[in-house]
C-alpha cells in the first residue's frame, strides 16, 4: 500500500476508474437491447434478465468454480428470457413493452427465490488484466486493472455495428424494424427474427450481470443491480440505436457515477445527494442538447412502438 | 444481562428486563421445563432480504434462535417497505396468525406505523428496534430495543489504528444519522487511542443498500490512501470483499464478515440479538411485562466481537482485550469529555465522559475532530 | 380514423335501446372481464405448477390467497390500502398513453409532490389543520409534480427528446432532490434516524373512510380514475388526445394543438402522481422521508398497462395487485416461502394476463361483427 495519498488528482482517475469498472453492465445490456430494438421489439424487462443473469453466473461459478461457466450459463438464461420475450410478442395484440414490465418481475422473483442459497458462499472471480504495471500508483494500477468483458464489451461495440452496416444479417435486422411489410416482401418473416434478437438481446444482458456478480462488485446478493438493466434500456435511445453510442453512453455514465464518492473522498462533502445524480442530469442536458424538435429521432427504428 | 437504569437516564427506562437475566444467561437450562405451558405467536418484520449478510440476516438469525423454544410460534415477512403496507402486515399477524409480540426490525417502521399499530391493538406488544421510547409520548404496549454496537466500532478502531501505515482510515456509511455518526465517531476515536495523528475519510452513499456504490466508494477512499476500511451499509458484503482485494484492511460490522476478507479481517462489531429476543420471550413467557426502552452493550450480550484476524499484531490484541475488559466492566467512556467536532466545537463537555447509556449520544449530529466529512 | 369510427358506433348504440344492441354492448363490456378472468386462472395453474415442483400444496396457495387478500373484509380492506396509491401513479402512466407516450417517471413526481405537500404543509400548520391545510397541501403536491412530467412532456413536444428517458432521468433527479432537501434545509431536527420533514399532527392527518378501515386517500384516487375516464372518453380534449395518440401527424394536419395536449396531459398525469405523494404524507406517514419511495411509480407503470391505460380498469387491477401483495404476506408466513415467491406469483400472472390479450376478438360469443358475417352468410345461402 502506497502511503501517500492522490489528493485532487484522485478525481479525474476516479472518473476514468469509474468509467471502466461501473460501465460494463450498461455496455452489454444497451448493446443487447440495441440488437432487439432494432429488429422492431422493445423489450423493457432487461432488469430482470440482469440479475437472473448475476444469480446464474454467480450460481454456476459457485458451484463449478468457474467464472467462465457461470458467464455461459447466464447467457443461456439470458437466451431462454429473451426466447420467452419474443415469443409471447409474435401473437397479436399483445404489447411488448408491457410484456417486458412484467417479464422484469418474473425474472426479478425467479432469481431471488433460486438465488437464496448463493448469498453466503463465495464464487471465483472472472479474471482482470493489469495493464497499469507501468505506474507506480497503485491507484492508477487499480484503476487500469481491466477485466476481460470490458474488452469484450468493446470489441462487440465495434463487431455489432459493423455487422449491422456491412452484413445481410444486418441487412435483414434493419428490414425487420423499419418495416415488416418489406420483410416479408423479401422472404423474411419478421417474427423468426424479432424471437432471435430479443433471445441475442437477453444473452447480453445476462452477461451485464454476469459481471456485476462476478467481477465487480463481485458479489451476489439481492440489491445487487440498482436499475442498471431499466437505465441500460434507456441508454439506447440516448445512443440512438447506434451501438458505438450505446459504448460512449455507458462510459459517460460510468464516469459521472465515480465523481460523487470521489469528490467526498477529497473533502467535497456538502449536497453528495446531488453529486450521485450526476450521471442523470448530464445525460439529460446532453440529450436535449442534441435533440430536434423538426424531426424525427435518427436512427429510431420504424416499427417500434417506443418512438411512433 | 439488560442494561440496569443509570442516574442519567432514569426517566427513560420504565422496566428492566433485570429479572429475566438470570433465565436469558442460561437459556438452555430453564428453557422446555419452566415455560412451555404458554404457547405464543411472535412476529417479524424485516425491510429487507432475510439473508443479506449484514442488517436483516442478523435479526433473522436472532429470531431463529427462538424457535427451538418450546410452545413458539414464529411468522416471519421479509422485503416490508415502510408503508401502509407494514401496518397491515402487522394486522395481519395479529388477526390471522394470532401474534401476540411483534418485532418490526427497520428503523423506519416506528413513527408512525408502529405506534398507529400499538394504538389500535392495545393487546398485542410492539418491541422496535432502534426506536426512542418515551413513556410520555408513546403507548404501553410498545417498546424500544437496540445495542451500543459503537463500543464495538471503537474495538475495531483499535485493530485499525495498529494495522494502518497510512495513518488513514475509511469508512463507508449509508446516511448521517446519530446511530451511523456514533459508529464513524467511535471508530477514529479506537484508533486515535492508539494513534492521535489518525484520520478517517467518510463516505456517504445515501442509501442503505446500493452495492455498486457502495464499491465504488471502497475504491475511492483506498485510493485516497485509506488503508483500513470498515462500514456502516445494510450488507457489508461489497465493502469488505472490494477492501480486501484491493489489499486494504477490514473490520467488519452487522455480522462476521471474515469468510469474505480473509487475512485482511482484523476483527467485526456483531449483533447478538439471539440473547436479546430470548430474553423478551422468556419474560413474556413467564408472564412478566417486558421492557419498554432496552439498551445493552458489549456487556449485556447485545454485541460482540468477531474472532481477532491473524493480521492483528500482539500490541494491538494487549489494547484490544484490556479495553474490551473495561468495557465488560461496564465503565469506559468512549466519548470523553472535552471532545472536539471536526468543525472546532466541543461537543462533550469538559469533565463530562459519556458512557454508552449516554442519552446525548442518541442525538448525535457531528463527526468528531479527525474525520474528514460532513454530516449534511 | 379509427378512433373516431369507433366512438361513433359506441354512441349510437347507447342511443338506441333496442334489445340487440343491448346484447351487443353487454357482449362487448363482458369480452375483456371473461378473457382476464381465464388469464388469472391460467396464471393461477402455471404458479400451482411452480409449487408443486417446490412440494408445496397448491391448494394450501389458493386458500391463503383468498383468506389474505380478497376472502374476508379484514383482506379485502387490506387490498383497498395497499391499492390506493397505484391508483393515481397508474394514472400518471395512462393518461399520456392515449396520445402515444410512454411516460415511466411517477416515481419522481411521486417524490417530490410529497415533499412539495410536506413544505408548504410547514407554515401552514400554524393557521389551519383541516380542510384548508389538506387543499393547500393537494395543490401542492400536484402542482409540483404535475410540473415534472410536463417538463418531460414539453421536452418532448419542443426538443424531441423521447419522454421514456427524460421521465425515467427525471425520476432519479427528483429524488435525489428530495434526499437532499430532507436530509438539508427542511429537515426537523428531531427526527433523527430516519430523516424528515416537520411532521403533521395527529389532527392534520386524513382520516379513514366512513366505515372502513381504509385511508381516505383510496376514495381519492378512484375519484381521480372516474375523472380520468370522463375527460378521456366524455369530452372533446380527450376525444383530441386519442386522435393524437392515434396518429400524430394527421392530429397536427387536422389543426389539433397537439403541444397544448402534450403539455396538458403530461401535466396532469404527473398531478395525479404528485397527489399521490400527497397523500402519502398526509394519510400514512405524517411527513415527507424516504419511506414515501417505495415504488408506487414502478408498480403503476405495471397496473396501467394491465388496464390497458382505460382509468376505470386501473380500479379493479390496482385492488388484484393490493390483494395479491396482501394475500402475499401469508403465503410467506404460512408456507414458508421467501418474499421471492410473491415476486414470481405476480410475474407469472401478469404475462399470462398480458398474454391473453391476443384473445380479444377472437371469440363470437363476445363479438357482435361476427354475428352480423355469419348471419349475412346465412341470409346469402
Amino acid at each position: 500500500m502506497e502511503e501517500t495519498a492522490l489528493g485532487l488528482w484522485g478525481v479525474p482517475l476516479a472518473i476514468l476508474a469509474g468509467a471502466i469498472r461501473v460501465s460494463t453492465p450498461f455496455i452489454f445490456v444497451s448493446l443487447g437491447e440495441t440488437l432487439t430494438e432494432r429488429s422492431g421489439r422493445i423489450n423493457l424487462g432487461l432488469e430482470g434478465t440482469l440479475v437472473f443473469g448475476a444469480m446464474s453466473a454467480y450460481a454456476v461459478a459457485v458451484l463449478t468454480q468457474s467464472a467462465w461457466l457461470g458467464v455461459l450459463a447466464a447467457m443461456m438464461a439470458g437466451a431462454v428470457f429473451g426466447l420467452l420475450h419474443g415469443f409471447i410478442c409474435k401473437f397479436p395484440k399483445v404489447n411488448d413493452i408491457a410484456i417486458g414490465i412484467a417479464m422484469m418481475q418474473f425474472g426479478l422473483g425467479l432469481a431471488f427465490f433460486l438465488g437464496k442459497p448463493f448469498i453466503q458462499p463465495v464464487a471465483p472471480k472472472l479474471p482482470a488484466i493489469p495493464l497499469g504495471n507501468w505506474s507506480s500508483l497503485p491507484q492508477v494500477q487499480a484503476a487500469l486493472t481491466i477485466n476481460v468483458l470490458f474488452i469484450v464489451g468493446l470489441i462487440l461495440t465495434f463487431s455489432i455495428a459493423w455487422m449491422l452496416k456491412n452484413t445481410r444479417v444486418g441487412l435483414i435486422l434493419r428490414v425487420v424494424g423499419d418495416s415488416s411489410d418489406a420483410a416479408r416482401a423479401m422472404g423474411i418473416n419478421p417474427n423468426t427474427v424479432r424471437l432471435l434478437a430479443t433471445a441475442a438481446g437477453g444473452a447480453l444482458a445476462a452477461i451485464g450481470g454476469a459481471y456485476l456478480s462476478l467481477f465487480y462488485p463481485g458479489s451476489w446478493n439481492e440489491r445487487i443491480s440498482s436499475g442498471q438493466g431499466l437505465m441500460a434500456v434507456a441508454l439506447v435511445i440516448f445512443a440512438r440505436w447506434n451501438p458505438k453510442g450505446c459504448m460512449f453512453a455507458s462510459l459517460l455514465f460510468g464516469g459521472a457515477g465515480a465523481l460523487g464518492p470521489a469528490l467526498q473522498s477529497v473533502g467535497v462533502t456538502q449536497g453528495y445527494y446531488l453529486f450521485y445524480a450526476a450521471p442523470y442530469v448530464l445525460t439529460l442536458i446532453i440529450l436535449i442538447m442534441t435533440s430536434s424538435p423538426t424531426t424525427r429521432l435518427s436512427g429510431a427504428p420504424e416499427e417500434l412502438s417506443l418512438t411512433k | 444481562m439488560i442494561k440496569l437504569p443509570s442516574v442519567s437516564r432514569r426517566q427513560f427506562l420504565q422496566t428492566t428486563l433485570a429479572g429475566a437475566a438470570a433465565a436469558a444467561a442460561t437459556p438452555g437450562l430453564l428453557s422446555s421445563a419452566a415455560f412451555a405451558a404458554t404457547p405464543l405467536t411472535i412476529g417479524f418484520i424485516y425491510v429487507g432480504p432475510k439473508d443479506d449478510y449484514g442488517y436483516n440476516q442478523a435479526h433473522a438469525e436472532g429470531a431463529a434462535a427462538l424457535k427451538s423454544i418450546e410452545g413458539i410460534t414464529l411468522v416471519e415477512e421479509e422485503n416490508v417497505p415502510e408503508t401502509v403496507d407494514v401496518q397491515k402486515t402487522m394486522e395481519s399477524m395479529i388477526n390471522l396468525d394470532g401474534a401476540k409480540l411483534l418485532f418490526p426490525t427497520s428503523f423506519g417502521y416506528f413513527d408512525p406505523h408502529v405506534l398507529a399499530m400499538a394504538k389500535k391493538y392495545p393487546d398485542a406488544q410492539f418491541r422496535h428496534c432502534g426506536g426512542l421510547w418515551t413513556k410520555e409520548k408513546h403507548p404501553a404496549n410498545v417498546g424500544s430495543y437496540f445495542g451500543y454496537i459503537h463500543q464495538g466500532q471503537y474495538l475495531n478502531g483499535i485493530t485499525a489504528g495498529y494495522a494502518s501505515k497510512s495513518k488513514k482510515i475509511g469508512f463507508v456509511a449509508a446516511k448521517p444519522i446519530p446511530q451511523v455518526l456514533q459508529n464513524i465517531n467511535a471508530f477514529l476515536l479506537g484508533a486515535r487511542s492508539v494513534d492521535p495523528s489518525i484520520t478517517c475519510q467518510v463516505i456517504f452513499t445515501g442509501e442503505w443498500s446500493l452495492a455498486v456504490k457502495e464499491a465504488e466508494a471502497t475504491n475511492a477512499l483506498i485510493d485516497q490512501g485509506a488503508d483500513v476500511i470498515t462500514c456502516h451499509v445494510d450488507s457489508p458484503k461489497v465493502v469488505a470483499q472490494t477492501a480486501a482485494g484491493r489489499g486494504a484492511f477490514v473490520c467488519g460490522y452487522h455480522a462476521n464478515q471474515s469468510a469474505l476478507a480473509g487475512d485482511k479481517y482484523l476483527t467485526g462489531a456483531e449483533w447478538a440479538w439471539g440473547n436479546v429476543y430470548t430474553d423478551f420471550i422468556k419474560t413474556m413467557q413467564a408472564g412478566k411485562p417486558i421492557g419498554n426502552f432496552v439498551r445493552g452493550g458489549l456487556k449485556d450480550g447485545f454485541v460482540k466481537m468477531s474472532p481477532l484476524g491473524k493480521a492483528v499484531s500482539a500490541d494491538a490484541r494487549a489494547k484490544f482485550e484490556a479495553t474490551q475488559k473495561t468495557m465488560l466492566g461496564g465503565n469506559f467512556a468512549v466519548f470523553k469529555g472535552g471532545l472536539k467536532d471536526n468543525k472546532g466545537n466541543v461537543v462533550v463537555p469538559a469533565g463530562k465522559d459519556y458512557t454508552e447509556q449516554a442519552i446525548e449520544l442518541e442525538s448525535m449530529n457531528y463527526l468528531v475532530e479527525g474525520v474528514i466529512g460532513s454530516v449534511a | 380514423m379509427a378512433a373516431e369510427i369507433d366512438i361513433s358506433s359506441v354512441a349510437s348504440a347507447t342511443r338506441r335501446f333496442t334489445l340487440s344492441r343491448l346484447q351487443e354492448e353487454l357482449a362487448r363490456r363482458l369480452e375483456p372481464l371473461a378473457i382476464t378472468f381465464l388469464a388469472i386462472l391460467a396464471g393461477m395453474g402455471l404458479f400451482s405448477l411452480f409449487l408443486l415442483a417446490l412440494g408445496k400444496s397448491p391448494l394450501q396457495f389458493v386458500q391463503l390467497v383468498y383468506a389474505g387478500g380478497f376472502g374476508t373484509w379484514f383482506s379485502l380492506q387490506n387490498a383497498f390500502s395497499r391499492a390506493a396509491p397505484l391508483l393515481l401513479t397508474a394514472l400518471c402512466v395512462a393518461l399520456p398513453a392515449r396520445l402515444g407516450l410512454t411516460v415511466i417517471g411517477g416515481e419522481g413526481a411521486l417524490a417530490l409532490g410529497g415533499l412539495g405537500a410536506a413544505a408548504i404543509a410547514v407554515p401552514m400548520l400554524s393557521v389551519s389543520h383541516g380542510w384548508p391545510l389538506w387543499i393547500a397541501m393537494g395543490i401542492a403536491g400536484s402542482v409540483v409534480g404535475g410540473l415534472w412530467i410536463a417538463f418531460a412532456g414539453a421536452l418532448k413536444h419542443y426538443r424531441g427528446v423521447n419522454e421514456t428517458i427524460s421521465s425515467l432521468l427525471l425520476t432519479y433527479i427528483g429524488i435525489a432532490v428530495m434526499n437532499h432537501l430532507i436530509e438539508g434545509v427542511l429537515r426537523d431536527p428531531a427526527s433523527l434516524n430516519k430523516p424528515s420533514t416537520f411532521p403533521l399532527p395527529a389532527d392534520g392527518m386524513f382520516g379513514k373512510i366512513w366505515g372502513m378501515d381504509v385511508h381516505w386517500g383510496f376514495a381519492i384516487g378512484i375519484i381521480c380514475c372516474v375523472l380520468a375516464w370522463v375527460l378521456i372518453e366524455r369530452t372533446t380534449i380527450g376525444f383530441a388526445a386519442r386522435v393524437s395518440g392515434g396518429n400524430l401527424r394527421a392530429a397536427q394536419i387536422q389543426g389539433l394543438p397537439v403541444g397544448k395536449l402534450i403539455v396538458g396531459f403530461t401535466f396532469l398525469a404527473g398531478a395525479f402522481a404528485g397527489l399521490a405523494g400527497m397523500i402519502e404524507v398526509a394519510a400514512v406517514q405524517g411527513s415527507a422521508n424516504g419511506s414515501i419511495i417505495a415504488g408506487y411509480g414502478y408498480t403503476g407503470i405495471l397496473v396501467a398497462f394491465l388496464a390497458r391505460h382505460n382509468p376505470l380498469a386501473i380500479i379493479p387491477v390496482s385492488i388484484l395487485l393490493g390483494g395479491v401483495a396482501a394475500a402475499g404476506g401469508l403465503i410467506q408466513r404460512r408456507m414458508g416461502l421467501p418474499d421471492a415467491t410473491v415476486l414470481v406469483l405476480q410475474g407469472t400472472l401478469f404475462i399470462s394476463v398480458l398474454f391473453f390479450e391476443t384473445l380479444y376478438g377472437r371469440f363470437k360469443l363476445f363479438n357482435p361483427e361476427m354475428w352480423r358475417k355469419t348471419r349475412a352468410g346465412k341470409d346469402g345461402e
